[in-house]
């Protein structure tokens, strides 16, 4: 085998914290030839981006290579001097980041963006650089690319921005390029043009690619060879057809089976010994309990006179003990429409009837006092943006209780447990604030305050968007047992119909503020008739299909706290 | 609960302290200062108002550590007394600066519309005049007394807090955690006080700490130039103003004193704020 271009050989990264070192990365090699594309899989805190980070250099000041060594094309890494580092940044390899907006400078037109790079690298001068930036743009497929050049950031969608990130990653065509999570926070359609576009330019000009990613479908479908990481380390490293053929680790087995596939029931996501699994039962459909009617939101343009229909003649109905999905991507007008169901938003027009009473005529304003609104209760997209950072997880649980439930004292203190016991929070980390606690015991935070008053309709957003598989599952396997438990109906907000169909009896496909295609949820995912559900179907990327995990033996449960 | 949390709150202050030795001199000087104003008058070794004829204008000795003023008074007893004078005007103008200013700019913020436009002209108002002269006009139009020097510093340092009071709070208006607020009944009111304002107090800390120096400089200030406090009552300004006069004859201890005790108050409170910042947010807290 040829020298490889990066050559990562037991790489220990420190960092100094409050509570003394702790290793970030254990021990860490990994190899990428030229030309191959290399996926680091692992969840959150396993130490893939921090290998990354030490790759490029850009530790935090806490931060410190501790051992090991980084080769990139016979430089030593971790050896180099600043000003060598900032040659090799940019021209011989870059960065894509999670967060394009974040990425890119908002106050400077995108063209100029891409200028600078050229010129602090000398591959263009101030005469030739406009060319030169609109050439680039060209190369991203970015339409238009002569006006696109005056745009700023702002001005484009998540998309756009990440192929203006892109475009600037690749302006000096370096050797190596790491995407970090390149796609999470995008569209499943737009990941897939995203994906497309790095493969399709990396293969052009024979670069190699590290792909940071917590999806080890989309590193199925995009990289070469795959590399699993856990707690810092390594724990696997194989051909991807091998990997998922033939898993050998016990925790990439666990992940494998956590990642929702085109055929897997909520059940088996969970290993088979794991007590929280469960299975949905089959229930008749009982009255409607919220009916929408020709539901308009109108939001005011940027000129005057100017609209934007967000939500445009919705009308749909969930009925007692369903669940319901709606599925679209952003933009769609599904946040919209779940913001005015639960009266945080008022419609420009239609009806919203709940229980048999219009509460869309109740201004949102005025809803809080309103005897119906127990009955409506919420889980939010994101568990820490939705938790109060001041209060401890038992405040946050006890206050719709307080407010509406009128519950105080013992009686308080005993529901607050047995909220937590439901959804599985250990009863010590109730006394913690939103900071101390994981991303899964935030999430269980909110669904213990949202099913506190035991609402009849309890609205997803995207419960899990911002949680790893493994604590997916358990959570979607809690969400199952509690509907059963408590009688609820779910609407389930996501742009993941994988997820979806998990969860739902019934799915909605909505696009541009209306409903494109509904139907029961296998019909309409195995024989979608709609060009648009045909097209988020084929976009999302699944785990190669017919392999399924063989059962899991040993470390029952452990990994999921 | 309670003994656990005072508990962790001394953990977590010795955490500040020993992480930043900033913070830790800060706290030492911000301590002197506390003992000089609750006990100064008991602890100095001369009567602070006592003239003595004979000796006037002494440089410091070992009998009087700072010198005597040109009346015979010892200089130190002076400086250390009039501590609890210029730390109470500060205190209470920082503090109704602090909650009148952080409320308006609350509701500006929380309501927007004609609440913010009202509060924001009348911010723009009190901020176009130079704040100096804007309290010297206050306390020679309402009266020569410490109170209105009290009232005028807290009205020039307003803005400062209802500006950043209202960002912070703009800023946190459609957070998750307000709507989930309003999803469990909450109404307007008490999602503001409860849930948003209380949030916005770590960045005012430090708005706080900053203004404590500010606040003392200005009311020094207004004295020096013959307005609120008046002779004999020692006060930093008033010393200042009065030992200016002895400079230039070489009795430079008249006025170096009280002045370096007034810095010293003032670099006291700006390297709080970092420190009061860290001790007030939880996410700091582990």
């Amino acid at each position: 085998m040829s020298i490889p271009l990066l050559d990562i050989k037991a790489l220990t990264v420190e960092f100094g914290t409050r509570r003394g070192v702790v290793d970030a990365v254990r021990q860490v090699s990994v190899t990428v030839a030229k030309g191959e594309t290399v996926g680091i899989v692992g969840e959150s805190g396993s130490g893939k981006s921090v290998t990354s980070y030490a790759v490029m250099r850009i530790l935090d000041r806490a931060g410190r290579i501790a051992g090991g060594s980084i080769v990139f094309g016979g430089i030593n890494v971790g050896k180099a001097d600043e000003r060598t580092m900032r040659d090799l940044r940019g021209r011989e390899m870059s960065m894509i980041f999670q967060n394009p907006r974040a990425a890119l400078n908002p106050i400077r037109s995108v063209g100029r963006q891409i200028e600078d790079v050229l010129i602090e690298h000398s591959l263009a001068t101030r005469a030739d650089a406009r060319e030169k930036a609109i050439d680039v743009l060209k190369a991203v497929r970015i339409n238009d690319p002569e006006s696109r050049y005056h745009a700023y950031p702002f001005e484009l969608s998540g998309g756009m921005c990440q192929r203006v990130v892109i475009a600037i990653a690749l302006a000096c065509r370096p050797q190596l390029l790491i995407a970090d999570e390149p796609t999470t926070g995008l569209d499943v359609t737009t990941q897939k043009a995203v994906m497309d576009l790095i493969r399709e330019l990396t293969a052009e000009r024979n670069m190699s690619t590290l792909l940071i990613t917590h999806d080890l479908g989309l590193a199925a479908a995009y990289c070469d060879r795959i590399v699993v990481m856990e707690k810092g380390r390594v724990v696997e490293e194989a051909d991807t057809a091998t990997l998922f053929a033939d898993p050998q680790h016990p925790y990439t087995r666990r992940l494998l089976q956590a990642t929702p596939r085109l055929d897997s029931k909520v059940a088996d996501l969970l290993p088979e010994e794991d007590s929280r699994r469960r299975t949905p039962s089959a229930r008749p459909p009982g009255e409607a309990l919220l009916r929408i009617q020709d539901l308009v939101k109108v939001f005011p343009g940027k000129d005057k006179g100017d609209e934007y229909r967000a939500v445009d003649g919705l009308s749909f109905e969930v009925r007692c003990g369903e669940s319901l999905g709606l599925v679209g991507e952003s933009g769609c007008g599904k946040s919209t429409t779940s913001s005015m169901i639960m009266r945080l938003l008022d419609p420009t027009s239609g009806s919203i009837q709940f229980n048999g009473e219009d509460i869309g005529a109740v201004p949102g304003k005025r809803f809080a006092g309103h005897p119906a609104r127990a009955g409506l209760q919420m889980v939010f997209q994101d568990p820490t943006d939705s938790l109060n950072p001041r209060w401890s997880a038992r405040r946050s649980i006890s206050d719709p209780l307080m407010r509406l439930g009128n519950v105080r004292g013992s009686a308080l203190r005993a529901k607050v447990e047995a909220l937590a016991e439901m959804v599985g929070l250990p009863e010590h980390l109730l006394d913690r604030f939103p900071h101390q606690l994981s991303g899964g015991q935030k999430a269980r935070v909110g669904i213990a305050r949202a099913i506190a008053l035991e609402p009849k309709l309890l609205i997803l957003d995207e419960p899990t968007a911002a949680l790893d598989v493994s604590v997916q599952a358990v959570v979607l396997n809690l969400l199952v047992e509690l509907r059963e438990r408590l009688g609820m109906s779910y609407l389930f907000i996501s742009h993941d119909l994988n997820v979806v169909r998990l969860l739902c009896e019934r799915v909605l496909v909505m696009k541009a503020g209306r409903i494109v295609e509904q139907g029961p949820a296998e019909q309409l995912l195995d024989s979608p008739e709609h060009p648009y559900t045909r097209e988020l179907l084929a976009a999302i990327p699944h785990p190669p299909a017919g392999m399924v995990p063989s059962p899991i033996r040993g470390e029952p449960q452990a990994m999921v706290r | 609960m309670s003994l656990s949390s005072v508990k962790n709150f001394a953990r977590h202050a010795r955490y500040v302290m020993t992480e930043n030795p900033v913070t830790a001199l800060a706290a030492l000087l911000f301590l002197l200062i506390v003992i000089a104003a609750v006990a100064g008058p008991a602890l100095v070794p001369y009567d602070p108002m006592a003239t003595d004829g004979g000796r006037a204008l002494q440089p410091p000795s070992w009998d009087h550590w700072f010198g005597t003023d040109h009346l015979g008074r010892d200089v130190f007893s002076r400086v250390v007394v009039a501590t609890r004078l210029d730390l109470m005007i500060s205190l209470a103008a920082v503090a109704i600066a602090f909650v009148i200013g952080s409320a308006m700019g609350a509701v500006a913020g929380y309501f927007g519309g004609w609440a913010d436009r009202i509060t924001g002209r009348l911010l723009d108002t009190i901020m176009a005049f130079p704040l100096f002269v804007l309290a010297m006009g206050v306390v020679a139009a309402a009266g020569n007394t410490i109170e209105n020097i009290v009232y005028a510093t807290a009205i020039i340092n307003l803005p400062f807090y209802a500006r950043m009071a209202r960002a912070e709070v703009n800023i946190r208006r459609h957070a998750g955690f307000v709507q989930a607020a309003r999803l469990s009944g909450n109404g307007d009111w008490r999602i503001l006080a409860q849930h948003i304002f209380p949030n916005t107090l770590p960045p005012m800390m430090v708005q706080i700490s900053l203004n404590m120096g500010w606040a003392i400089l200005n009311a020094a200030g207004l004295s020096f130039i013959g307005l609120g406090v008046r002779p004999p009552t020692p006060e930093w300004g008033i010393m200042v103003a009065e030992g200016a006069n002895f400079i230039v004859s070489g009795e430079w201890w008249l006025a170096f004193f009280p002045g370096v005790a007034l810095m010293l108050a003032v670099f006291t409170f700006n390297l709080l704020g970092d420190g009061l910042r860290d001790l007030v947010d939880p996410q700091r807290r582990t």
